[in-house]
């Protein structure tokens, strides 16, 4: 099977190839790959290997290339850092390297230090962990730069976690370490790691990660929430290039489809994209409820899971539900999704696979990786990846 | 930016600096890496300086580990890396590392208790049996990690006469992994167990919890305008002066807590209030000026001074907690020294946001408490 790529790079909205996934939720930042042709059902036959990892974490796995590259927290105060690179083709480790937590690493118990997921432009590979020490490698290891974002901030942190995941646009690491402290996002060097901005943002806790939304003449912009509204910043210059006061959730992150943001938030909310105005309210549906895991738009449908494990399906258009789907939960992981099917994998380690094209939809494949995962999956050059607290897997998806 | 190169690489020849570096070249790259400062600065330099230092042959192991004595965390962290490329490299073309200068660096506590640890991975990575013979060494050891996996192993060895129902060897096993366990969950572990095989353990005296407060309150915060609010035990302590609180007048009331995990409840002598702050100070002798850490774990807000200055503080509620939460690096001085915090309780109401208490104890570098006679 060939894949095809619907590649957004003639868009700008991303640097790496479109196979890649360089970032929480794929290369568009909502949970969709491009690829057509990824296998519907999944069973063991589709395990293609597992690799042991040496730690804790439920950041998702990055794919640039051949390669895999996953974050862990190991020791007693999950106070070691781990950036490891597997090979995608059999899973064997081509390299290590370990860092010392240099911020506190006290989180839920639920959760890990290796929480946020990594960001890459393809060049490289920008690693961030809860205690907010930021590595910067390369693809061979290499190590470029690094920070120690509470050793510079010292009261920035939160004691159930930061999990907020990274974003390199144009060059800039966008950075958010949002709490009750010494609350801020920051715009940091991709090069040297230096900040080129850093704004102060709301005192409240904050685990949602910002997303490249399209701004004015083909340039881009980030769009950040929290409890106060949405925020539009130049990620050059980290101005503000408009904001509004609509709460937004402060766990699950917001997807773009083409120019509307759904923004969850005692429901969820699709804001029409301006690229130099306030976006405008086109309808808010309430009983649109995303828990932990984010909201997924594919073509013209979004999907929340709310706590109860109920998958729910709307219309794009006016955010009404067309049904509603109960499955095998509890859910932290937001679904994938490639071509017409959602990928969803529960807490206890089982991934179902979900045909949206049915009337009601249909859970058309269950397999049981008999392991906890949070981590949100990633899809790379026609395969799954999933990471628990101990295994990587990739399955094959053809 | 040549200034601060040269001012890294004197002060890294304070530290000793060996002649195989000089002669590989790496003095100048170890430099620029001890130079990394806040907020990025020489990460720039930094790049091109730990190309050079993960190229060096595996020989130079004990200099690239002992280049960490003395660094700031981030260059422990861009050192740590640079070994980890060494190795690696080592490890691809079959090199043997050099385990016997690995073990005398080990040896030497003076060096790095990071970079020792790193020494004994290095070590157990490629000679299991020296590891175990090494590590029977390291119940006193100055490294927390080294020590923690010493007394782990005596757990272990506690835990399976436990389950072979030798109750009084389990108990003396479990004393003997106490008497040097310094890190908290560990000390609690062994205490708990102890307790429940008929051997209780003076929780207060093994954690060594500063346990006897005077404390006032309330004084208002609501919200949360307390934090940063000074009011007047901030300007001046004076146990006999009475003050416009929240809800009235108020004055300073002795309270000690008798609580396993030292626990300040401000509850109990101010009442369950929302919105409110409170204060507790103490005195505290010390026979000599001497490094100290002062261990605070608390779920409020809350700042602490020591003998006026202030260490440190955060505003953050009812986000968890864990003993030794917040390590503030501080210095005794002999004679008295005086302790202040302020703990500031928020305006939620929920009933797991009734919580206002602290926790705080005086320790050295590793954990060992420092008990001082109070006033």
């Amino acid at each position: 099977m060939k894949f095809i790529s619907i590649t957004l790079a003639s868009l700008g909205l991303f640097t790496a190839t479109a196979a890649d996934w360089t970032q929480f939720r794929g290369p568009h930042g909502n949970g969709v790959s491009d690829e057509i042709g990824v296998a519907v059902k999944l069973d063991q036959s589709n395990v293609a290997w597992k690799s042991a990892l040496p730690g804790r974490g439920l950041s998702s796995p990055l794919i640039i290339g051949d390669r895999v590259f996953v974050t862990c927290s190991s020791g007693a105060k999950q106070d070691r850092l781990h950036v490891i690179c597997y090979s995608a083709k059999d899973g064997a480790k081509l390299w290590e390297r370990q860092f010392w937590a240099t911020g506190r690493t006290l989180v839920h118990e639920k959760i890990s230090v290796a929480a946020p997921t990594p960001a890459s432009d393809g060049r490289r590979i920008y690693a961030v962990f809860s205690s907010n020490d930021l590595v910067c490698l390369d693809l061979e290891g290499n190590l470029i730069w690094l920070r120690g974002l509470t050793r510079d901030y010292p009261r920035s942190s939160n004691s159930l976690g930061l999990s907020s995941s990274l974003l390199v646009v144009d060059d800039v690491v966008v950075a958010m370490s949002e709490n009750e402290g010494d609350s801020f996002t920051a715009g940091l060097d991709a090069a040297t790691g230096v900040n080129r901005w850093k704004i102060n943002r709301p005192k409240e806790a904050n685990w949602t990660s910002p997303i490249v939304i399209p701004g004015a003449s083909g340039r881009r912009m980030v769009a950040i929430q929290s409890g106060k509204g949405l925020t539009a910043i130049d990620p050059a210059t980290g101005k503000i290039v408009w904001a509004n006061t609509n709460s937004a959730a402060t766990i699950p992150s917001s997807a773009l489809l083409n120019s509307m943001l759904y923004v969850p938030g005692g429901g969820i909310t699709a804001w029409k994209l301006d690229a130099a105005n306030p976006p405008t309210q086109l309808w808010k549906a309430a009983q649109l409820m995303a828990s932990t895991a984010s909201p997924v738009a594919l073509g013209e449908r979004l999907f929340t899971v709310n706590n109860a494990a109920v998958l729910t399906c709307a219309d794009v258009v006016d955010g009404k539900r067309l049904w509603q789907l109960r499955l095998q939960g509890p859910f932290s992981a937001t679904p994938v999704a490639a071509g017409n099917t959602l990928y969803c994998v529960s807490e206890k380690g089982v991934l179902q696979t979900v045909d949206t094209t049915k009337p009601e939809g249909e859970i058309v494949s269950t397999l049981d990786l008999k392991e906890t995962i949070l981590a949100t999956p990633s899809i790379a050059n026609g395969a799954f990846y999933l990471r628990s607290d101990a295994t990587l897997w990739k399955l094959k998806g053809t | 930016m040549h200034k601060i190169h040269l001012l890294a690489l004197v002060g890294f020849t304070i530290y000793g600096i060996s002649s195989s570096a000089r002669a590989a070249g790496l003095s100048e790259s170890i430099a620029v890496i001890r130079a990394i400062g806040p907020e990025g600065k020489g990460n720039a330099e930094a790049t091109a300086a730990w190309k050079n230092l993960s190229a060096a042959p595996v020989k130079e192991l004990p200099t690239l580990l002992g280049a960490m004595d003395g660094a700031n965390e981030l260059a422990l962290n861009w050192l740590r890396s640079a070994v980890d490329t060494v190795v690696a490299r080592a490890a691809a073309k079959k090199e043997a590392l050099p385990v016997a200068a690995l073990e005398k660096f080990l040896g030497d506590q003076g060096h790095h208790p990071r970079a020792r640890r790193f020494a004994y991975e290095l070590i157990a990575s490629t000679d299991t049996k020296a590891a175990e013979r090494l590590m029977a060494g390291m119940l006193g050891d100055s490294s927390p990690e080294l020590r923690r996996e010493a007394v782990q192993r005596l757990i272990t060895e506690a835990d399976t006469l436990h389950k072979a129902s030798k109750t009084n060897d389990a108990i003396t096993k479990y004393q003997a992994a106490l008497k040097p366990a310094r890190e908290a969950d560990q000390v609690d572990a062994i205490a708990q167990v102890l307790g429940k095989l008929g051997a209780p353990v003076d929780f207060q005296k093994t954690f060594g919890w500063v346990n006897k407060w005077q404390v006032i309150g309330p004084f208002d915060n609501t919200g949360g305008a307390g934090f940063e609010r000074a009011f007047p035990p901030e300007a001046a302590v004076d146990l006999k002066a009475e003050y416009d609180g929240k809800t009235g007048k108020v004055r300073w009331q002795e309270v000690s807590s008798t609580n396993d995990y030292g626990a300040v409840d401000f509850n109990k002598p101010i009442g369950e209030l929302k919105g409110v702050t409170g204060y507790a100070w103490t005195e505290l002798d010390s026979d000599k000026s001497r490094p100290v850490e002062l261990r605070m774990a608390c779920d409020n807000g809350w700042k602490v001074w020591l003998n006026g200055k202030l260490l440190f503080g955060r505003d953050e509620y009812h986000y968890g907690t864990e003993i030794d939460q917040y390590r503030m690096p501080a210095e005794l001085k002999a004679g008295k020294n005086t302790i202040l915090v302020k703990l500031c309780q928020n305006e939620m109401v929920a009933d797991w946001t009734k919580t206002w208490e602290f926790q705080l104890r005086i320790t050295d570098a590793i954990g060992t408490p420092i008990i001082l006679a109070g006033k």
